[in-house]
């Protein structure tokens, strides 16, 4: 009833290929934009800096590892390390030239992370399925080795750990301890709607067909005219180069800085739970994947508090543990197909209301 | 070229020149070798019998040690609190086949994978939460094992063995055995086979489907166990392990998924390289190369030989 495209035709190709086809679609969307562009409005500090922001940043970093393992089927266990690459790389560039503007140097970083995610993506022609994401693992432990060993790559900091400097964009501090929440906010916002939106594009385009073919059947996808290679490769390039600038952003405008463990293994696999519980093969799902496992063990720690019951720390820590565990399982057995399609579940309904069918 | 000398030509001079350390490095490698082979040998159990690639079997490990230190900890005779171990190691079996597997029928792998995830967050969970994150010393004498080694005069030098390491291969070696025996000859052996090789076939001829994961889960928690022990005696029982146990996986790669000849091959080759690459060439790239060789060595394998060094051929239809 509310949402029904009754009465909206389609007049033109442009107009039937578009991303989003329904007005309601279109209405939303602009809400949730106008909602996000001025939360810094009404929202206090914690809100931006442990929430949103690193929201944001995760929900970039499952979009990357969806566009491999959710629309290319490439499972891959070096999501960490390729954030590494990127963070990595942005801090040597605005070290070695300091004046260009560090938004620019967060973008170009996300080409080094794809350059070398190219690289382990070469035995993906031969190797399929579980054993692929055990080769990525070789990824994962080697660029984790090289953070902690290559002393250039921090600048031979003693710590060996790398430290964000100070770099402002058109008069305004962007990084570094003294730039507000709400100018990270906004840069880390509009960077991650931009890069969602060359996303759905790209998955709705020649390039986004020719990888779900791949994931679908690489056989048939050959047989049918589509190079492997050159395909494939290209899935782990742009991944990489969306988790490379995920990673660059997680060091520059949320942590200020960063030491090797940062992206070890674990990072990779919180990433992967992301997809697969918010949906793979779904950009909605990123998002959802990153809101619900970043976002819920934040709300069970203060749980707690508001029901007044005294809990130690590290026993809340330990429960939060249990409960993401079980909650993993119980949605894995509830949708397997993930959050995402429990929203297209709800929006068929909502369609048809208030009639069953 | 003094950097060709010192890869190609100057590890193996050191080799020739002091064999007992040559020795004494390949047999630290083998009992290395030998405890990643052993958390292998947990994965392909439940791969050749259920397909799901058990991501918990690393925190499996650890949680049957934490709890048999646990209970000793608490004052429980030894050889009871090993009774108890194992009689959770059953119920856990139980528990997951009852609420994850069964409701998880049918589904895609990776599905099946993600959920040993979540089995693994609330293991860890719950381990902390019971028993505390602190290191624990596994009390092996109470267990009649002799801490101490063995001094072997040999190659002009002394090798020395460790009595546990010996102790842990023989009972590696007897296990693996055992279960080659149990695979092929017994009844039960012989229905985990069938539902490796087809689901529906096997429940058509009255296997229960049910049954075999238990037995398949609760064999895997009896090898976690053996391997938390002999670890725990190597090194304290603590999380840290669950990170080791992530070595396991290449050794799965070089041996096959489906092959437990291969899961004891592919340990013994990936512990004795990496502690021979680390020790001979290790200080060329400044050292912790073990951090990552295992996987190098698996991935050149694979390049190679896709399905493994012991893995069924893969055949690909459309």
């Amino acid at each position: 009833m509310f949402y029904r495209e009754a009465g909206q035709f389609k007049t033109s190709y442009a107009s039937d290929q578009a991303i989003f086809p329904i007005l309601q679609d279109r209405i939303g969307i602009a809400v949730i934009l106008v909602a996000a562009f001025s939360l810094p409005l009404y929202a206090n500090d914690f809100i931006l800096n442990a929430v949103m922001i690193p929201f944001l940043i995760f929900a970039l970093a499952s979009i990357g590892l969806n566009l491999l393992t959710g629309y290319t089927g490439q499972l891959s266990l070096g999501t960490g390390a390729f954030m590494g690459v990127g963070a990595y790389a942005c801090y040597k560039l605005t070290s070695i030239w300091p004046d260009v503007n560090i938004i620019v140097w967060v973008i170009c970083s996300g080409f080094f992370a794809a350059g070398v995610g190219a690289i382990f993506g070469l035995p993906s022609l031969r190797i399929k399925g579980f054993y692929l994401a055990i080769a990525t693992l070789a990824a994962q432990f080697f660029l984790e080795w090289c953070f902690i060993r290559i002393a250039w790559l921090y600048n031979y900091n003693i710590s060996g750990a790398i430290e964000v400097p100070q770099r402002t964009v058109l008069g305004v501090i962007v990084t570094g301890p003294r730039a507000t929440s709400e100018t990270r906010y906004i840069v880390v916002l509009a960077i991650v709607v931009a890069m969602t939106w060359i996303a759905s594009n790209l998955m709705h385009g020649r390039i986004g067909r020719t990888w779900m073919a791949v994931r679908d059947m690489d056989i048939a996808a050959e047989l049918m005219g589509i190079r492997l290679l050159p395909t494939k490769l290209m899935a782990f390039a742009v991944s990489s180069f969306y988790c490379g600038v995920a990673g660059a952003l997680m060091v520059f405008l949320w942590y200020g800085g960063a030491e090797p463990a940062v992206f070890n293994i674990n990072q990779s696999f919180t990433i992967l739970f992301m997809i697969i519980i918010g949906g793979l093969g779904s950009l909605l799902g990123a998002y959802l994947g990153a809101a619900l496992i970043y976002i819920l063990p934040i709300v069970l720690r203060f749980v707690p508090e508001w029901l007044g019951i005294p809990i130690h720390a590290a026993t809340v820590e330990h429960i939060t543990f249990m409960i993401v565990g079980v909650l993993i399982v119980f949605f894995l057995i509830v949708e397997p197909a993930g959050l995402a399609r429990l929203w297209s579940i709800g929006k068929q309904k909502l369609r048809v209301w208030p009639f069953p069918y | 070229m003094d950097i060709l000398y010192s890869i190609f030509i100057d590890p193996f001079v050191q080799m020739a020149q002091a064999p007992d350390l040559f020795v004494q490095t390949l047999w630290d490698g083998l009992v290395g070798g030998m405890l990643y082979a052993l958390i292998a040998l947990g994965f392909v159990l439940i791969f050749k019998a259920s397909g799901v690639f058990n991501f918990a079997q690393g925190i499996m490990v650890v949680f049957a040690a934490l709890t048999l230190v646990g209970l000793h900890d608490a004052g429980v005779p030894a050889f009871l609190a090993l009774l108890i171990t194992i009689a959770v190691m059953f119920a856990l079996a139980f528990t997951v086949e009852r609420v994850v597997l069964r409701p998880l029928v049918n589904q895609p792998d990776i599905i099946l994978f993600m959920a040993t995830f979540g089995i693994t967050y609330f293991l860890i969970g719950f381990g902390e939460y019971v028993f505390g994150g602190d290191p624990k010393v596994m009390p092996v004498e109470d267990f009649g094992l002799e801490k101490g080694a063995y001094n072997i005069k040999m190659l002009g030098g002394l090798v020395s063995l460790q009595k546990l390491d010996i102790v842990a291969v023989i009972v590696a070696s007897a296990m693996v055995a055992g279960l080659g025996v149990f695979f092929s000859k017994t009844r039960i052996g012989r229905a985990l086979r069938a539902v490796a090789d087809s689901h529906s076939a096997a429940l058509s001829v009255g296997i229960s489907l049910e049954q075999i994961w238990v037995i398949v889960w609760f064999a895997a928690g009896l090898v976690a166990l053996v391997t938390g022990i002999f670890w725990g005696a190597r090194s304290d029982v603590s999380f840290a392990l669950e990170v080791i146990a992530l070595k396991a996986l290449p050794v799965l790669i070089l041996g096959g998924f489906t092959s437990i000849p291969g899961a004891i091959a592919g340990g013994l080759i990936i512990g004795v390289g990496e502690k021979l690459a680390e020790f001979y060439w290790g200080p060329l790239v400044g050292g912790g190369t073990d951090a990552w060789f295992a996987y190098v060595i698996a991935l050149v394998f694979l390049l190679f030989r896709p399905q493994g060094l012991f893995g069924e051929k893969i055949i690909e239809r459309i």
